[in-house]
């Protein structure tokens, strides 16, 4: 069966634009909420984000693609470049038809329809709102597999490309769609990973309808808090990351850099609830199994879990549930962090930065903490990497998400070169 | 040898037919479901014809505890769902638990949903938003809601390609046919039609300002102005023919035979657009040549340019005039996400009957546009056929489908 | 955004309490909302958080009150709702 590898990562997420700044932030134990600036959060329940310092002209796009493009697809094509030049990978080269594009994220162009609506709507005036008022963009926005589009065209890919849209397990999914097509031999290289822009008021609204978010804005650092006895919600991110896959045989034959193989993946639906999470975790542990089945690896074999951590007390107690179901003993031995801690929740976007967050653990031999945890939550007995980065090697690491929607996906990263059973 | 994957159910939801064979009989008999806008105010929009389901009742097939968190597009979707599921007489409770999945295709989300709970939050504030906002009208709640009512645990997805989705979601459900799961519900529905999903059509400069409905959407010919949209698409079951066999399934309309999808390069490359390479691709993946294609579903997007670049590339392809040509779709306006879907389900009903629906209100092709344009319902016996779509901003995809030897 | 302002002193019914169950979260088949469903769970009666996030905002919106964040997990029953809400334990809305 043909390969997958990781041979090239690129990344904007709050802390800094870039990979080695994302890096140095997830391991320092740093975190990048802070109270919104972006609007005045006052209103809200929820009055913290983790936001990006980003500047797009800083970031190397030209004044047309800034007009052009939202923030979510300008932080994509920016870790687009950044990933591209990363794998050395020369696309020009190739058959354009052989290199496809998948693209994450949940909500789309949210931040700038959010904006146009105002100015049609006239600050929410109309229901009838006023075409001539639109802006030429307005339809780039209105469907977000624009974002796809300039993604694709940014690499020089003309293969399949689409925006995979399940809400926040969008990221994972994205690549695990990837993989496929690289497996199934419809590509040789695919630019696959996510973006999100969703800080803008209507998120933070309906978030706060259903008390989603945290309302811990007196300590806006500390406010996300996973696994912590203390937790109360999750804090909304946002950011990008995109991977530069590639058939594992023809990246070794040109001498790239493999930062890992993406050895299995599965999704399943929990088919229960648009929100909700049932404790046992079952589907996410049936997804889990798959991934570890795809990767011909036991469970004892996954030395870290980049956990799904998103700070709710529903979701801890889930993926706890899940983690032992799939893992039995082997989670109590297993390190796990979620480092939403630092860098929230950045829905759609998150599940391809916590995999380039597993494939830099695996480059560099760090695991990245969970920040904020102080007080362990008796209910939760693993180990989730309190507070500090750890150092261990492992051969193999396990990713989790859940969306709402119901769905529930794992991926699994290890070395190419790992003896499989 | 591969796994095969039949369509063994269709649910049609579409403005000039509610319902599968509803339709099919309104889209032989040419009868257009174009007319002006009632569902919104469009006076004072440049264009005002859309393609509207009017027969539709939401409370006739949606559960009182859904009404509530569902968007007209959920709903909609959910009902083709449901007919799906009993065309192909399937209780998913059979199956596996984890062997039936979902993937549908979205473009804009619930948007009817999104610009009430908007304007609650700008114009009265914060405490007016729903707390169903928060997946009502997000790209993958039509997804989420067919697989909670139906409990289907299997992989779930998503695909946005704007109006190539349709394509795109089927393919993907074949995907996992192929992998071993034995059935999955796939295809669209969309309903863009308020204000805030009609403004964007307009910024886009592709819609029609013709507002005669028999004259605005007119795709290939001389008089192409842009076209009208519309609401509703198909839902349909996609099965292992194996599996199919097995519970005795009633009817195949025909098998997933072949799938492509490919990007155009950007503007201003010079590098040719991908639609042709699309149907190529998905001709090889299905192991025929031009010469099998009995009918095309065409793209038909009713701009001259883009409706010149298909004709080229289908001349190309099989020849000038050498193989039928259709746009049903000409009869419910393009259905953005829910577009590809509904032409893949009328070109199985096409095959099933030996007949191809007409393009409604075109009298013939441009002169320079060298296809045989089928205007009247046409009997042929029809094998395969190759159904194509475009999302706007570059995507391609192309679906051929041919007759199943269980039909 | 505008923001809520306030009134006090609000007297809730479990027929109010039934209609905005009804708008806000629709009504489970096979449960008669008008029949002894005061001390029934909202569970039984077919309403998760969701639907009780949403009625209760609903209520916080008709009677300009406050309803507390744990009123959601405390009130299990629509007598508990409303007894929260008429005790006089929802705070007033704050005037942002």
């Amino acid at each position: 069966m043909r390969r997958v590898a990781v041979t090239g990562l690129g990344v904007v997420a709050p802390g800094g634009v870039g990979v080695k700044e994302y890096w140095d932030l997830l391991t320092s134990g740093r975190t990048a909420t802070r109270r919104i600036s972006f609007y005045d959060p006052s209103p809200f329940r929820s009055q913290v984000a983790a936001e990006c310092d980003f500047d797009p002209a800083t970031a190397g796009l030209s004044p047309q693609e800034i007009r052009r493009l939202d923030r979510a697809a300008q932080f994509a094509v920016v870790s687009t470049r950044e990933a591209l030049a990363d794998s050395g990978l020369d696309t020009s080269a190739l058959d354009p038809g052989r290199i496809g594009t998948s693209l994450g994220s949940a909500v789309g162009c949210t931040t700038s329809l959010e904006r146009e609506y105002v100015v049609v709507s006239d600050g929410g005036r109309k229901w009838n709102v006023d075409h001539t008022y639109a802006v030429p963009e307005l339809y780039r926005h209105f469907v977000p597999s624009s974002m796809a589009a300039e993604v694709g065209m940014a690499a020089g890919a003309e293969g399949p490309a689409a925006v995979v849209s399940t809400g926040c397990t969008s990221g994972l999914d994205s690549l695990g769609h990837a993989v496929e097509l690289i497996r199934e031999g419809t590509v040789d290289v695919m630019i696959a990973g996510a973006t999100e822009a969703p800080i803008s008021p209507i998120t933070s609204a309906c978030f706060d309808a259903i008390h989603a978010t945290t309302p811990r804005n007196d300590t806006p650092e500390s406010a996300c808090r996973p696994f912590d006895a203390t937790r109360s919600g999750l804090v909304l991110g946002e950011g990008a990351a995109i991977l530069v896959l590639e058939e594992l045989e023809s990246a070794r034959r040109r001498g790239a850099h493999i930062y890992a193989e993406i050895a299995g993946f599965a999704s399943r639906c929990n088919a229960y609830h648009m929100t909700g999470l049932k404790p046992d975790g079952r589907e996410m542990s049936e997804a889990i199994d798959v991934a570890l089945g795809e990767s011909r690896l036991p469970p004892e074999a996954i030395g870290y879990i980049n956990a799904h951590g998103s700070g709710t007390k529903m979701n801890d107690r889930h993926e706890t549930g899940a983690f032992k179901r799939s893992l039995g003993d082997h989670a109590y031995r297993t390190p796990i962090s979620s480092i939403k801690s630092m860098i929230g929740h950045s829905l759609g976007a998150i599940g391809s930065l916590e995999i380039v967050a597993c494939a830099l653990a695996m480059e560099h031999g760090v695991l990245p903490p969970t920040a904020n945890l102080h007080e362990p939550d008796p209910e939760l007995d693993l180990d989730y990497i309190p507070l500090t980065a750890r150092e261990a090697r492992p051969d193999a690491v396990l990713s989790v998400g859940s969306g709402f929607g119901g769905f529930q996906s794992a991926m699994v990263l290890a070395r190419p070169e790992r003896s499989t059973a | 040898m591969s796994r095969t994957a039949v369509v063994t159910g269709l649910g049609v939801t579409a403005p000039n037919g509610l319902g599968t064979e509803s339709y099919w009989k309104a889209t032989l008999a040419g009868e257009s479901g174009l007319g002006p806008v009632t569902r919104f105010d469009a006076s004072g929009y440049p264009s005002r014809v859309a393609g509207e389901i009017a027969d539709y009742v939401a409370e006739e097939h949606i559960p009182s505890r859904l009404m509530p968190q569902t968007d007209h597009m959920t709903r909609l979707a959910l009902t083709a769902a449901d007919w799906a599921l009993a065309d192909a007489g399937m209780d998913p409770a059979e199956l596996p638990e984890y062997g039936v999945g979902c993937v549908t295709s979205a473009s804009g989300g619930a948007v009817e949903f999104g610009q009430r709970e908007l304007q609650n939050l700008w114009s009265k504030g914060k405490e007016y938003v729903s707390a169903y906002q928060s997946f009502a009208w997000f790209y993958a709640v039509n997804t989420g809601q067919i697989s909670i009512r139906n409990k289907l645990r299997g992989p779930s997805g998503v695909l946005l390609t704007e109006q190539a989705g349709g394509i795109d979601s089927l393919g993907q459900a074949r995907r996992y046919v192929r992998k071993g799961f034995p059935a999955v519900i796939s295809g669209g529905v969309d309903a863009p039609l308020c204000p805030w999903g009609w403004v964007p059509q307009i910024a886009s400069g592709l819609l029609s300002t013709v507002n005669d409905p028999a004259r605005a959407y007119l795709p290939f010919s001389a008089e192409a102005s842009g076209y009208v949209p519309g609401e509703g698409g198909a839902i349909l079951l996609i099965e292992d023919a194996e599996a199919a066999r097995t519970r005795g399934a009633a009817h195949r309309y025909g098998e997933i035979a072949g799938y492509a999808a490919t990007l155009d390069p950007p503007p201003g490359s010079g590098r040719p657009p991908g639609l042709r390479r699309a149907a190529e691709n998905a001709l090889a993946d299905a192991g025929v040549t031009p010469g099998d294609i009995d009918v095309v579903f065409a793209d038909a997007a009713g701009t001259p340019a883009l409706d010149r670049a298909e004709s080229a590339a289908l001349v190309a392809l099989f020849g000038p005039r050498a193989v039928p040509v259709t746009a049903p779709k000409t009869m419910t306006g393009r259905l953005l996400a829910g577009g590809a879907a509904l032409d893949a389900a009328t070109a199985l009903l096409a095959l099933r009957d030996g007949v191809i629906p007409p393009t409604a209100h075109v009298t013939g092709p441009a002169p320079d546009q060298q296809i045989d344009l089928v205007t009247e319902a046409r009997e042929a016996p029809l094998r395969t056929a190759l159904v194509l779509a475009r999302g706007h901003g570059g995507f391609n995809a192309a679906l051929v489908v041919r007759r199943h030897p269980d039909a | 955004m505008p923001t809520t302002s306030t009134t006090t002193h609000v007297t809730l019914t479990l027929t109010d309490l039934t209609r905005m169950l009804r708008e806000s979260a629709g009504e489970e088949e096979g449960v008669d909302l008008d029949g002894d469903v005061i001390d029934t769970p909202f569970m039984d009666l077919g309403y998760d958080s969701l639907a009780l996030l949403q009625v209760i905002g609903q209520i916080q919106r008709e009677y300009g009150i406050e309803i507390p964040d744990d009123a959601v997990v405390d009130a299990e029953t629509p007598g508990a709702l409303l007894a929260l809400v008429n005790a006089g334990q929802a705070g007033q809305a704050d005037a942002a």
